[in-house]
C-alpha cells in the first residue's frame, strides 16, 4: 500500500485516478474499514495539504467550508454557528470529542453511509459542494452525491474540495436531531434536518426537510411547500409532515431497528425539527 | 474465628475504613500495568482460531495439509490433539463443569454447535501468515438444523445438540434425549394453599436475552512450553490455579509441570474462569516448542467466550390485602449455550431469597441452544430469577395502594428466616437497606413529567472456598503479601489495608502482590464476591502468626518470656517492667538473622460463612412516549457490605454492578440472525452504556456484619447487578402505566408496547 500526500489539487486528482487509491481526510472512516479489512487500498491519498481544503471562512454570498476541515474546528467558528445552528448540531454529534478532532465533511458525505449525521442537515440548508476533478470543477448539489449505499456519483480522480452554505437570509432556522439508542458513539436510527425561512408575519417563505437512514440515500421530503408555504405551521400542517415523513420512509429491518420503528421515528424527528428551526427562524 | 472478630470490632479502627490510594494505581493510571497481551517472549509465534461459520454441523473431516505446507507454519491443532473425557462434573465457582464438555468447547469434536465454536488453531512467525493459513484449512460439514430459543429447543422435535442427553432431575429419567439437561426445584411449604389464602395474585411471564460481561480486556495469554514438558503460561484470568488445573487436565500434564502467572486483568465479571485460548496456546506450543502467544479480537469475544443466560420465567405470587405474601411460584428456564450449566440453580434459589415466606417453589431448567456455551457474569442467575420477582412485587405493591418499600419491609428475609434454598440465615441487612432506601433524599424527591421511579431489592450468596496466602516481614521491616485470589476490584488494596491494621504499621511498607501457581497452594478464583472475604481472612490470619514470631524474637532479645511481650501499633512492647521498652517491627526485622531467620507465615484454608449481601436500588426514568427512550435521571445503590475496608471500591463495585445492570435493562442484547449468526459482535451494536447514558450513581453503604470474618466482611462485587434489571423496568411501567415484562427496554420495543400494548 503505497501512501502520498499530493501539494496541488491536480496532483491529488492524478493519484486518485489510480486503481484501488482512496483519499484520506480524517481517516475515522477510513482507517477502521482498513483495520477490520473491509477495503485495501493500493494507495492512500493524503488530500489535506490541498490548497482551500482545509478551513472556514466567509465569503461574498455565504460560506465556504473547506472538505477536509476537522468538524472542531467548525464547531468553534462563533459567525459560522450563528448562522447554521443546525449544521453545527449535526456535526457536533459525530463520535466524540476525539473523533471531531479528525472526522471532516467530505469524508462524511463520500463514506457515503445512509446514516451520516451531517448530510440531512446540509442538504436541509442547500448546500453544494465543489468537486475538483483532472479536468475540470465542477459545483453540485449535495444531494446529488451519494447514489446508495457506500457509493457516490464520484468520476474517477475526483474529490470534493469543499463546501458553499449560503448566508441564511434573515428570518431563517435550521436543526438537525438524529435517534440513537444511546446518549452518544452510536449511529443513526433516523436522522432529521430541517431548514424554514419566515417573513415578518411568521408565515413560511421556505421550508426544506431532509431524512437520513431511513432509505439507502438521504431523501428530501417533497410536497411540503402546498402545505407550509404562507403559513404558521399548525397541527394540521405538522400532521401531514408527519405522514409525508412517513411515506417517505424505505428502511430496512436491521438490528438498529424495526421498519415500524424508523417510519414512525421519521415523523416525530420531522415534527421535532420543524418546531425548532421555526422557533430559530421566527428569532432570527 | 469468633472471638477474633470480637477483639476487632472492640478495637477503633484506624486504616480499615478509610480510602487510600490502591498499590496498583499508578500503573494503570500511566499504561505501565501489563495485561494479558501485554507480554512477549523471543522466537514467540502467533496463533489464530478457525472458528465455526455454522451454528450447528457435523464435522465430517478436517484436512490441515495445505496449511501445513505453507511456509511460517509451525503447528496446526485440531481435536485430535486433545484427550477426550467421560462425562464428569467439577465444580467452578458458582458454576459446575463437565470435562467431556470442557475439551469439546475448548476444540469442536465430533460437531460446531454454535457459530464462532473453535475447530481448529495455528501457529505461525505472523499473524498475516496464521490468517493464511486458517483459509487453507479444509473443514467438510454437514450442516444441521440449529435452535436458538430456549421455547424452541424444549419442544418434541427439535434439532438435538446432545443425542445423549437425558434430563437429571425429573423422576422417572425421561427415555429419550432432549435439549433439556436438568430440572432442579427449591422451595418448601404449599404454594397451592399459600394461593388459595391470597386475596390477590399476580401471575406474569418474563423474557431476557443473552448478554455479555463486555470487559474490556479481550482473552489473551502467552504459553511457552518447553523440550522437556515444562510450562509456563501467562494470561488474563479470575483464577490462575483454576487455569492451572483445567489446561493440566485437558492436556495430560501434571499439575506442577505448568506455572501460570495471572495477568493484570481488564474486566471479568465472571467471564474469564474458563478457558478458551490457554490450552490452545499450550498445545500449539507444546507441538512447535516455540511461545505462542493468542488474542482474541473482540468479535471473538462476543461469539466465543461466555456470556450469560437469555431466559424466559413465570412468576406467580399471592398476597394478602395487607401485603402479606402468601405464596411465591416460579419456573425459569435458561439458555446454557451449547453445553449444560445455565446458572438456573442459583437464580432459583435466589429468586425469593429477599423475603421471608412459608410457602415458595423455584423450578429451574437448564436447556442446551446453538449459542455459545455460558459462563459466570456477576451474580450468574440472580438478575433474572430477581428480575421477575422484583417486576411482580412492584405490580403488587401498585394494585393493593401499598408504597413497594413497606411491601418489601413486610415481608423482608432477616437474622432467622429459613432461606427458600435451605438454610437458616444469619445476620442479614434486608431491612437495614430498605429502611436506608426509604429515608434517603433521592425517595420523597419531586419528580418531572413522563419521570417515574422504581425500586427493587435483589439477594446474592457469596461464597468462600480454598484459599492461601502468604506473608514476608523483610529486612528493612517492610512487608510483602502474596495472594492467589486476582485482583479484579482493589482487593490488593484491601489486603493490605488488613495486614497493616493487624501489624500496626502503614500501608505503603507493605507490598501486595498475585503470586503465581508456584508460590502458594491451590487457591480457588476471583469469583463468588469471595476474594476480600476470603484471602481477607487468610490475610489476616497469617498476619496474626507473623506478630506471634515478631513477638517471640522480641522476647528472645529482651531475654523475656514470650507472655512479657505484647504486640502494640508496629511494636513490640514489654508489659512489665521497670522501664516501658519498645522495638518496632523494622528493629526485630533488623535482626531476623541472629534470631532464628527470615520471618515469614502463611494460611491456606477453606473458608467458610460467607455472609449475604442485601441490596435495594432505587432509580427514577424519564420516558419519552414518541420515541420510546428511557433516560435514567437520577440513581442511588444502597448495600449491606457487612464491613467496607475500603469504602471507595465498595462504593465502585456498587456503582460498577448498577450500570452493568443498566445497560442489560436498557439496551444489551444478543442479535441472532435465522442462520445462527451473531448480529452485533462489536461494541456499537452491542450497546453497553457509556458515560453520558447513566447519572453520578449515588450510593449508601450499610453495615450489617459478617460474624464469620474478622472485620465482618461480606462479599459485594455481584449483589449490585442484580435490582437494576427490575427497578428500571418498575420504573418505566409505572411512567406510562403499562406492565414490562420483556428486556432490554430499548427504544424500539418500548414504543411498540406503548404503540400495540
Ligand atoms: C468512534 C466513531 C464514531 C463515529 N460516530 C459517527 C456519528 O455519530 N455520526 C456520523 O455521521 N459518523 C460517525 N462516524 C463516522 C466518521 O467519523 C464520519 O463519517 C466522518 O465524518 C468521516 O470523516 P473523515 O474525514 O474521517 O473520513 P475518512 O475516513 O478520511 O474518509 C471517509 C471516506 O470518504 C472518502 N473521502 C474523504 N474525504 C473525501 C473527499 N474530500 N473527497 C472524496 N472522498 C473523500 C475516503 O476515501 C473514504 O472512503 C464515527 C466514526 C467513529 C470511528
Amino acid at each position: 500500500m503505497n501512501y502520498v500526500v499530493p501539494k496541488t489539487a491536480l496532483e491529488a486528482s492524478k493519484a486518485l485516478v489510480q486503481e484501488g487509491a482512496f483519499a484520506l481526510a480524517g481517516g475515522t472512516d477510513l482507517l477502521v474499514k482498513l483495520k477490520t479489512k473491509f477495503v485495501s487500498p493500493s494507495m492512500v491519498v493524503d488530500i489535506k495539504q490541498v490548497p482551500k481544503i482545509m478551513g472556514i471562512e466567509a465569503t461574498a454570498d455565504g460560506w465556504w467550508i473547506g472538505a477536509a476541515t476537522p468538524c472542531a474546528e467548525i464547531v468553534e467558528h462563533e459567525s459560522f454557528c450563528k448562522d447554521w445552528p443546525g449544521v453545527v448540531e449535526a456535526l457536533s454529534l459525530i463520535g466524540s470529542t476525539q473523533i471531531q478532532g479528525r472526522a471532516t465533511l467530505g469524508g462524511n458525505l463520500c463514506n457515503a453511509s445512509p446514516a451520516a449525521d451531517s448530510v440531512p442537515a446540509l442538504i436541509s440548508a442547500r448546500g453544494t459542494c465543489i468537486i475538483s476533478g483532472q479536468s475540470r470543477e465542477r459545483e453540485e448539489p449535495i444531494e446529488k452525491i451519494v447514489t446508495s449505499p457506500g457509493v457516490t456519483a464520484l468520476e474517477k480522480g475526483e474529490f470534493i474540495l469543499g463546501f458553499k452554505l449560503p448566508k441564511p437570509q434573515s428570518g431563517t432556522g435550521d436543526a438537525y436531531l438524529r435517534l440513537i439508542p444511546r446518549s452518544e458513539m452510536d449511529i443513526a436510527v433516523v436522522g432529521a434536518g430541517t431548514t424554514v425561512s419566515v417573513d415578518k408575519n411568521k408565515k413560511i417563505t421556505s421550508i426544506r426537510v431532509c431524512l437520513g437512514a431511513i432509505a439507502p440515500t438521504q431523501i428530501v421530503l417533497d410536497g411540503l411547500e402546498d402545505i407550509f408555504i404562507g403559513k404558521e405551521p399548525d397541527e394540521n400542517s405538522i400532521n401531514k409532515l408527519v405522514s409525508i415523513a412517513e411515506a417517505a420512509c424505505k428502511p430496512i429491518k436491521d438490528k438498529r431497528g424495526t421498519i415500524e420503528y424508523r417510519t414512525k421515528i421519521a415523523g416525530v424527528l420531522s415534527k421535532r425539527t420543524l418546531t425548532i428551526a421555526y422557533e430559530r427562524a421566527t428569532n432570527h | 474465628m469468633n472471638d477474633m472478630t470480637q477483639t476487632n470490632l472492640e478495637r477503633a479502627l484506624k486504616i480499615v475504613g478509610s480510602r487510600p490510594a490502591r498499590p496498583d494505581g499508578v500503573d494503570k493510571v500511566t499504561g505501565r500495568a501489563l495485561f494479558g497481551a501485554d507480554k512477549s517472549l523471543p522466537n514467540m509465534l502467533v496463533g489464530r482460531v478457525l472458528r465455526s461459520p455454522y451454528a450447528h454441523a457435523k464435522i465430517i473431516s478436517i484436512d490441515t495439509s495445505k496449511a501445513e505446507e505453507l511456509k511460517g507454519v509451525k503447528a496446526i491443532v485440531t481435536s485430535t490433539d486433545f484427550e477426550d473425557f467421560p462425562s464428569e462434573f467439577v465444580p467452578n465457582g458458582e458454576m459446575v463443569v463437565n470435562m467431556k464438555d470442557i475439551t469439546r468447547n475448548v476444540m469442536a469434536r465430533e460437531k460446531a454447535l454454535y457459530v464462532g465454536h473453535t475447530v481448529a488453531a495455528v501457529a505461525a512467525t505472523s499473524e498475516d501468515i496464521a490468517e493464511q493459513a486458517l483459509a487453507l484449512i479444509d473443514v467438510t460439514y454437514e450442516v444441521l438444523p440449529h435452535v436458538l430459543e430456549v421455547e424452541d429447543a424444549e419442544k418434541p422435535g427439535a434439532p438435538l445438540l446432545h443425542d445423549d442427553m437425558i434430563t437429571i432431575g425429573i423422576e422417572p429419567a425421561p427415555e429419550s434425549a432432549s435439549n433439556v439437561a436438568k430440572r432442579v426445584e427449591f422451595g418448601f411449604g404449599d404454594v397451592e394453599k399459600g394461593f388459595s389464602e391470597a386475596d390477590l395474585i399476580i401471575e406474569r411471564e418474563f423474557t431476557t436475552q443473552q448478554v455479555h460481561q463486555g470487559y474490556i480486556e479481550p482473552h489473551a495469554c502467552l504459553a511457552s512450553v518447553s523440550e522437556d514438558g515444562q510450562a509456563e503460561l501467562w494470561c488474563t484470568t479470575q483464577g490462575p490455579f483454576v487455569v492451572r488445573n483445567f489446561c493440566s487436565k485437558l492436556l495430560g500434564f501434571n499439575a506442577a509441570q505448568i506455572r501460570v502467572t495471572a495477568s493484570e486483568i481488564g474486566g471479568g465479571f465472571g467471564g474469564k474462569t474458563v478457558v478458551y485460548l490457554e490450552p490452545l496456546a499450550l498445545a500449539l506450543s507444546r507441538k512447535s516448542c516455540r511461545p505462542v502467544k493468542m488474542e482474541m479480537n473482540r468479535a471473538e469475544v462476543f461469539t466465543s467466550s461466555g456470556p450469560t443466560s437469555g431466559a424466559k420465567i413465570w412468576v406467580k405470587i399471592g398476597v394478602k390485602n395487607n401485603g402479606q405474601i402468601t405464596a411465591g411460584d416460579c419456573v425459569l428456564k435458561y439458555q446454557a449455550g451449547a453445553f449444560q450449566g445455565a446458572p438456573v440453580g442459583p437464580g432459583a434459589m435466589c429468586a425469593f431469597a429477599p423475603y421471608d415466606l412459608k410457602n415458595v417453589r423455584a423450578v429451574g431448567y437448564d436447556i442446551v441452544v446453538n449459542r455459545p456455551k455460558v459462563a459466570a457474569y456477576r451474580a450468574p442467575g440472580g438478575p433474572i430469577s430477581e428480575y421477575g420477582v422484583e417486576s411482580v412485587i412492584d405490580e403488587i405493591a401498585i394494585k393493593i395502594g401499598m408504597d413497594p418499600i413497606d411491601l418489601r419491609l413486610k415481608n423482608a428475609a432477616k437474622e432467622g428466616t429459613i432461606a427458600p434454598y435451605g438454610p437458616k440465615l444469619g445476620p442479614i441487612g434486608m431491612i437495614e437497606t430498605l429502611e436506608a432506601a426509604k429515608s434517603h433524599p433521592h425517595y420523597s424527591a419531586p419528580l418531572g413529567p413522563n419521570q417515574a421511579r422504581g425500586v427493587a431489592s435483589g439477594f446474592w450468596f457469596n461464597i468462600g472456598g480454598e484459599t492461601s496466602s502468604s506473608i514476608t516481614i523483610n529486612e528493612d521491616g517492610t512487608v510483602g503479601l502474596t495472594l492467589g485470589t486476582p485482583d479484579i476490584g482493589g482487593s490488593r488494596a484491601s489486603m493490605a489495608m488488613m495486614a497493616s491494621e493487624e501489624l500496626g504499621v502503614p500501608m505503603e511498607l507493605i507490598k501486595p502482590i498475585i503470586g503465581d501457581t508456584n508460590s502458594l497452594g491451590f487457591n480457588f478464583l476471583t469469583g463468588g464476591s469471595r476474594a476480600t472475604f476470603s484471602t481477607g481472612t487468610t490475610v489476616v490470619e497469617s498476619t496474626r502468626e507473623a506478630i506471634e514470631e515478631l513477638k517471640k524474637r522480641a522476647a528472645l532479645l529482651w531475654e523475656v518470656s514470650l507472655d512479657q511481650v505484647e504486640w502494640f501499633e508496629g511494636h513490640a512492647r514489654l508489659i512489665s517492667g521497670d522501664e516501658p521498652k519498645t522495638m518496632s517491627l523494622a528493629q526485630i526485622a533488623k535482626q531476623a538473622g541472629k534470631t532464628g531467620g527470615p520471618i515469614m507465615a502463611n494460611c491456606s484454608m477453606n473458608v467458610t460463612g460467607a455472609g449475604p449481601s442485601l441490596g435495594t436500588h432505587i432509580v427514577d426514568v424519564e420516558v419519552d412516549e414518541e420515541t420510546g427512550q428511557v433516560s435514567i435521571i437520577r440513581y442511588t445503590a444502597i448495600q449491606d457490605a457487612g464491613k467496607a475496608i475500603h469504602p471507595a471500591y465498595v462504593e465502585g463495585q456498587m456503582q460498577g454492578g448498577a450500570v452493568q445492570g443498566i445497560g442489560w435493562a436498557l439496551n444489551e442484547e444478543y442479535i441472532y440472525n435465522e442462520k445462527g449468526e451473531l448480529e452485533n459482535t462489536g461494541f456499537l451494536d452491542y450497546r453497553i452504556p457509556v458515560c453520558s447514558d447513566v447519572p453520578m450513581i449515588d450510593t449508601v453503604i450499610v453495615e450489617v456484619p459478617n460474624p464469620n470474618h474478622p472485620y465482618g466482611v461480606r462479599g459485594v462485587g455481584e449483589t449490585p447487578i442484580i435490582p437494576p434489571l427490575a427497578a428500571i423496568s418498575n420504573a418505566v411501567s409505572r411512567a406510562t402505566n403499562k406492565r414490562f415484562d420483556e428486556l432490554p427496554l430499548s427504544p424500539p420495543k418500548v414504543l411498540a408496547k406503548l404503540m400495540h400494548g
